[in-house]
């Protein structure tokens, strides 16, 4: 049956993050002018590209099994990257160029006197830990509960997800919000007492996100293996025969979409020190729809392919930003445009399972 | 016109009279006005202003011939220096700067004096009164100009000290003004100047005239009245005046409110209703309408460039241009790519979405990454005034109309032509409309290219109102999406009132939120109002669409 | 029943309480009054549309009923207003005496014991015939409870010898989108016998059946009637026969006739509908 499948892949997926993380962590120490060493660049690029690979997952559980196409995960993803980013603020303590020891920068800057209440708790670790899931989960949840219980579906969801993520990004560009307006979070000094500038962090973190990846990636394989993963998948194809089934489907909805933001929220705040900013750009629809695209190209409804879409468009984006430029653009459009008109299961759909999966009928419940 | 003349001619005579006996000293090369800048250069006080009111009292040149110059140019000269003393031969000239010389010509601009040190001219002496005088002149010689815009600045230059103009004079113009603006302009200033007048009768009657003057002068001199006059029921008159211009500007201000929501409600409108039909008449979501947009917009720039000497001409022909061309586009986008994916929404907004990313990228890579200027022509610039507090700037309000005719047409296309019967069937019942002879394939694209190039006349709207540069486009999907959704799908006349209503909430929202603030509420309003009417304000009901 | 009172409700009506003291969802179902579905009053207006109007129609506990009618009769509309799907501008519905229908969503009318088979059949295409059937199973519904679920040898068993009656025992791995329409058909009777339900609403259920496949379904829902009532709507009038029960014949939202086969087709009304207008006979 499907399950021993299942096991194979994530087995097979388990290893090859693993050995992504031995490698490179061993080619890093290798001397500078060695063949094989990875530079420190490289590190935090690959660190960057397995936190994409975390948010795509959240995005694949929602879209590729529920049948939610999210245009406003990057919402939740910079959520968690700003509740990261405060506690970051926090470390830097009288080290600013003002030398406040209570106010960030920018909050001098501005002219503050006291910081706002919503900035309180986050110089502890264990509460940013804490608000970097709870905060995308709750507005996820909040969200949810109205769109799911009034039967926003299809289309329209994804429209208004959208809008979400624009309102939001709108917010934060103002100044009185107390994040840091158009410049955002940034210049950060430490995280848990450790110099984020030093090799050894920058390589602490991208193991970080690594096992970050595979616990994400367990827990929505051990999902999606349940009777719960079948009730998401008939969601997704018949959403009203399950219902007349005695599926609670708003239920299942809200529950699946609330762990995805918070999983979008994880993958945020372990972006953000690996950047080194966060800023009020990371909430574009257009962020939030490009990594629908990573699924898209990956392979929707597969775990993996959703990693393999993350961590291949991204490493074209680099490429591609460094050779050509201008002709980014171009490919990511062509990439939308050929991967939803000939590939539409995406690379994972190329190869394996091509025999045992149904008729490329009608993919999506009509709206 | 006899009695300024008469005044005038005597004042001159006096002058000339009184003056015979000393030889004169200073010259002019005209013989006549050599004893009134002798006056003025020599003399102190009164005589100097009297020497001014002879000089202003100078009629204009007769006749071509006449080469006596100008009464107003000589103050005008007087006051900005530019008429100077040349020493060595005592004449007054027109001087100017060279280096450290002078180039000097005679007053009547005939003869050129040549050029001599700036330490051999000498700056007529003038003082804060003189300038003050000689302005007054100035304003009130311009009472007399040809030109009724330069009557009109001369009676505003008067507005805050009526007292200066004589009655006689003053109806004396009132007598004789063609002019509707120039007579109103003059009527105001009756007005004020009846204000100042001893008799608190008068000064009732001018405080009464002034209720429906919602000028800002007008409402100042009131509010100066209530507090100053010496006469209780004028003060009262002014207090009853004084709380129903407040009244009215509170009124207008609300007009003015709703006509800047109506605006932003009509680009809205205009930026959606190509929206409404692809995604409302086709069920197509178009994540490249934006795009479409921006490239209408594109087209009445490369119009403006193509004709740069006739930019309204350039303007108006880009409409169609930009119709035919963002039609034509879409008509290839449907062709190419959308076609392949009817039935599939959430595929198709993703594809569409590639093909804004590839139109805008287009757009910097084969133009320019920056924005490029659109020039407003003439007859968009401008301000339509209602009265002292409320005016109506022209651009907003041709869009607003042109928005309106837009809509009006398109909901006459699909109402009463073949091809707007064969849209609505399809969009209803596909098969069926088939099986009747409708050729299905062809009427989505020409729908779709119908969408599309009703997004290309948006831009060109916008490009009259915002930059055009390649991310125009982006800031308006969100909004256009908001509004059609709002609206309730597939439904015009929902677009229309969605688009209004929301430009209107935003402006209403704005005074006291901001404007980033209030689409913020905007946005979240919209948000909750979805979750709670799926189907939008004027939603399809029935049994076909609950499949 | 007075067919008297229209849109507005008469402030006091002595046959009825209060609606807030009208118990909003009671657990147990009670069938002690030997009648599973009570619709009374129903009338159902899609913009102007009058699909169903002042329609009363009752079923009897462990009945077999045919609901027959030309298109447009309102059949979809009432099975929908049953299930929840469709709410009515007025009237009741009650399933037993203290399940009040009107107050439920879908899943808890599923929940509550009423199974509905579609006209177009619907089973989950991309899940296998063993994951459509033990999802349709009896048991939790709850996100935690199906995260949690486990299959054991007796959920097995059940499924096993569910394919086995609806003859899809060597189809059991393979998916559902895969199946031809007779066995997607075959798939959804099973699926709604596994939810166990006390009423059963098929609609069309022969619809794409080969002969024999259609005297199994007669078979079938005739051996499930007696345990529960079962509501069959169908057009093919041969299989209406066959299945030998109470037919109820729909027209224009109301009932026009009801009684056996044979009373139906001697009826003077029904002939007029299913044959001509009043003129031509």
């Amino acid at each position: 049956m499907r399950t021993g499948k299942s096991r194979l892949s994530s087995l097979l997926f388990i290893s090859a993050v693993v050995t992504l993380l031995v490698s490179v962590t061993t080619f890093n120490q290798l001397p500078a002018d060695h063949d094989l060493h990875v530079g420190n660049f490289m590190v935090s690029l690959l660190g960057k590209y397995l936190t994409y690979a975390i948010l795509a997952v959240a995005v694949d559980l929602v879209w590729g099994y529920l049948g939610i196409l999210s245009l406003g995960h990057a919402a939740f993803f910079a959520l968690g990257g700003y509740a990261m980013g405060m506690y970051l603020m926090r470390q830097i303590g009288d080290r600013g160029v003002y030398g406040n020891p209570d106010l960030p920068d920018f909050m001098v800057f501005l002219n503050w006197t006291e910081l706002p209440w919503y900035w309180s708790g986050f110089d502890s670790f264990a509460f940013t830990a804490l608000a970097i899931l709870l905060i995308p989960g709750l507005l996820a949840f909040v969200f949810g509960w109205f769109a799911f219980r009034s039967r926003v579906n299809g289309v329209y969801l994804s429209i208004i997800t959208q809008a979400l993520t624009y309102a939001l990004m709108l917010a934060f560009f103002r100044n009185e919000m107390g994040f840091g307006g158009n410049n955002g979070l940034t210049d950060f000094k430490d995280i848990l007492g450790f110099d984020l500038r030093s090799d050894q962090v920058r390589l602490g973190l991208f193991i970080a996100s690594g096992v970050a990846l595979i616990i994400v990636y367990l827990l929505c394989d051990s999902l999606l293996r349940s009777r719960l993963g079948k009730v998401a998948i008939a969601i997704r194809d018949a959403e009203d025969r399950t219902r007349f089934l005695g599926y609670r489907v708003e239920r299942v909805k809200l529950t699946l979409f609330t762990l995805s933001a918070m999983i979008a929220g994880l993958a945020g705040a372990l972006y953000v020190p690996q950047v080194g900013i966060i800023n009020p750009g990371e909430f574009s629809p257009l962020n939030s729809i490009e990594v629908v695209v990573w699924v898209a190209i990956g392979g929707r409804g597969t775990l993996y392919g959703a990693v393999i879409g993350a961590m291949g468009v991204n490493y074209a984006k680099t490429w591609f930003t460094g050779a050509y430029p201008e002709a980014w653009l171009f490919a990511l459009g062509l990439l939308f445009v050929l991967v939803t008109l000939a590939l539409p299961k995406g690379i994972a759909g190329l190869h394996l399972f091509k025999s045992r999966n149904k008729p490329t009928g009608k993919m999506e419940p009509k709206t | 016109m006899t009695l300024r003349t008469a005044i005038v001619s005597i004042a001159a005579l006096y002058l000339l009279i009184s003056h015979q006996h000393v030889q004169a000293e200073v010259k002019t090369g005209i013989n006549e006005l050599d004893p009134l800048f002798e006056a003025f250069y020599e003399g102190r006080g009164d005589r100097r202003t009297e020497a001014l009111d002879a000089l202003a009292a100078l009629r204009p040149p007769a006749t071509p011939i006449d080469t006596q110059p100008d009464a107003r140019e000589l103050l005008q000269g007087i006051l900005d220096g530019d008429l100077m003393f040349h020493k060595p031969s005592s004449t007054i000239v027109w001087a100017i700067k060279d280096g450290r010389e002078f180039i000097m010509t005679s007053l009547d601009r005939t003869t050129n004096l040549g050029r001599d040190s700036s330490r051999k001219v000498k700056r007529l002496k003038l003082n804060n009164s003189i300038r003050a005088y000689l302005r007054q002149l100035i304003a009130a010689l311009g009472l007399y100009s040809d030109n009724p815009t330069e009557r009109l600045v001369a009676i505003e230059a008067l507005i805050d000290k009526p007292e200066s103009i004589e009655q006689k004079t003053l109806d004396e113009l009132l007598l004789n003004e063609q002019d509707d603006a120039v007579m109103i302009a003059l009527q105001s200033l009756s007005t004020r100047k009846q204000l100042g007048s001893a008799d608190p009768l008068e000064r009732l009657a001018a405080v009464t005239v002034l209720r429906t003057d919602l000028s800002s002068e007008s409402r100042a001199a009131i509010v100066r009245i209530e507090s100053r006059d010496d006469d209780e029921n004028v003060r009262k008159a002014a207090q009853a005046i004084r709380l129903y211009h407040e009244k009215q500007v509170n009124l207008f201000g609300w007009a003015e409110t709703l006509f800047f929501g109506l605006s932003l409600g009509s680009v809205l409108v205009l930026a959606a209703i190509g929206l409404a039909i692809s995604f409302g008449v086709m069920g197509v979501i178009n994540m490249a309408h934006g795009e479409l947009i921006m490239l209408g917009a594109y087209c009445s720039w490369a119009m403006q460039q193509l004709m740069p000497q006739s930019i309204a001409a350039a303007l108006l022909l880009s409409i169609p241009v930009a119709f035919l061309l963002t039609g034509l586009v879409g008509i290839i986008i449907e062709r190419s790519v959308i076609r392949f994916l009817y039935g599939r929404p959430l595929e198709t907004l993703l594809a569409t979405f590639g093909i804004s990313l590839i139109l805008q990228q287009m757009v910097r890579t084969f133009v320019s990454p920056q924005n490029v200027p659109v020039a407003n022509p003439e007859f968009m610039s401008g301000v339509l005034q209602i009265n002292g507090v409320f005016s109506l700037t022209l651009n907003r309000l041709y869009i607003l109309a042109f928005c309106l005719i837009v809509f009006a047409a398109l909901v006459a296309l699909l109402k009463y032509s073949r091809f707007g019967l064969e849209v609505r069937a399809v969009s209803q019942n596909r098969s069926m409309a088939r099986a009747m002879g409708v050729r299905s394939a062809r009427i989505d694209s020409l729908t779709f290219g119908l969408g599309a190039g009703i997004a290309g006349i948006a831009g060109v709207a916008l490009s009259q109102l915002t930059n055009v540069g390649p991310n125009l486009g982006q800031a308006y999907i969100v909004d256009s999406f908001m509004v059609v959704v709002f609206g309730g799908v597939g439904n015009l006349w929902g677009t229309l009132i969605s688009g209004m209503t929301l430009g209107i909430a935003n402006k209403l929202m704005e005074p006291w939120a901001g404007a980033i603030l209030a689409k913020i509420l905007v946005l979240v309003f919209l948000i909750m109002f979805i979750q709670k009417r799926p189907r939008g304000l004027f939603p399809q009901r029935g049994r076909a669409v609950e499949g | 029943m007075s067919a008297v009172h229209g849109y507005r409700k008469p402030l006091i009506r002595r046959d009825r309480t209060f609606e807030f003291l009208i118990p909003q969802y009671v657990d147990d179902l009670d069938l002690s009054h030997g009648t599973a579905l009570y619709l009374e009053d129903i009338s159902v207006n899609f913009d102007g549309f009058q699909a169903i109007k002042d329609l009363n129609f009752y079923v009897n506990t462990g009945e077999l009923r045919c609901l027959i009618g030309p298109n447009g009769a309102g059949k979809t509309t009432l099975m929908d207003i049953v299930t929840g799907k469709t709410r009515p501008d007025t009237g009741s519905a009650w399933f037993g005496q203290r399940i009040n229908l009107l107050r439920m969503d879908e899943a808890e009318i599923a929940q509550a014991g009423i199974g509905r088979k579609f006209q177009k059949p619907s089973v989950f295409e991309n899940l296998s015939v063993f994951d459509n059937l033990e999802l349709s199973m009896t048991g939790t519904r709850s996100v935690w409870g199906t995260f949690r679920a486990k299959m054991n040898r007796q959920t097995v068993e059940r499924i096993e010898a569910m394919a086995e009656t609806i003859n899809l025992t060597d189809q059991l791995n393979r998916v559902a989108g895969l199946l031809s329409h007779g066995q997607k058909q075959w798939l959804e009777i099973g699926m709604l016998i596994m939810q166990n339900p006390i009423l059963l609403l098929v609609d069309e259920p022969a619809a794409g059946m080969t002969h024999q496949e259609m005297d199994k379904t007669v078979e079938l829902l005739r051996s499930l009637a007696g345990e529960r009532a079962v509501v069959v709507v169908e057009h093919d009038m041969e299989f209406v026969r066959a299945l030998q029960a109470p037919v109820t014949v729909l027209h224009q939202g109301s009932v026009l006739a009801e009684g056996t086969m044979d009373d139906i087709q001697n009826n003077s009304n029904v002939m007029r509908v299913y044959l001509g207008t009043e003129s031509t006979t």
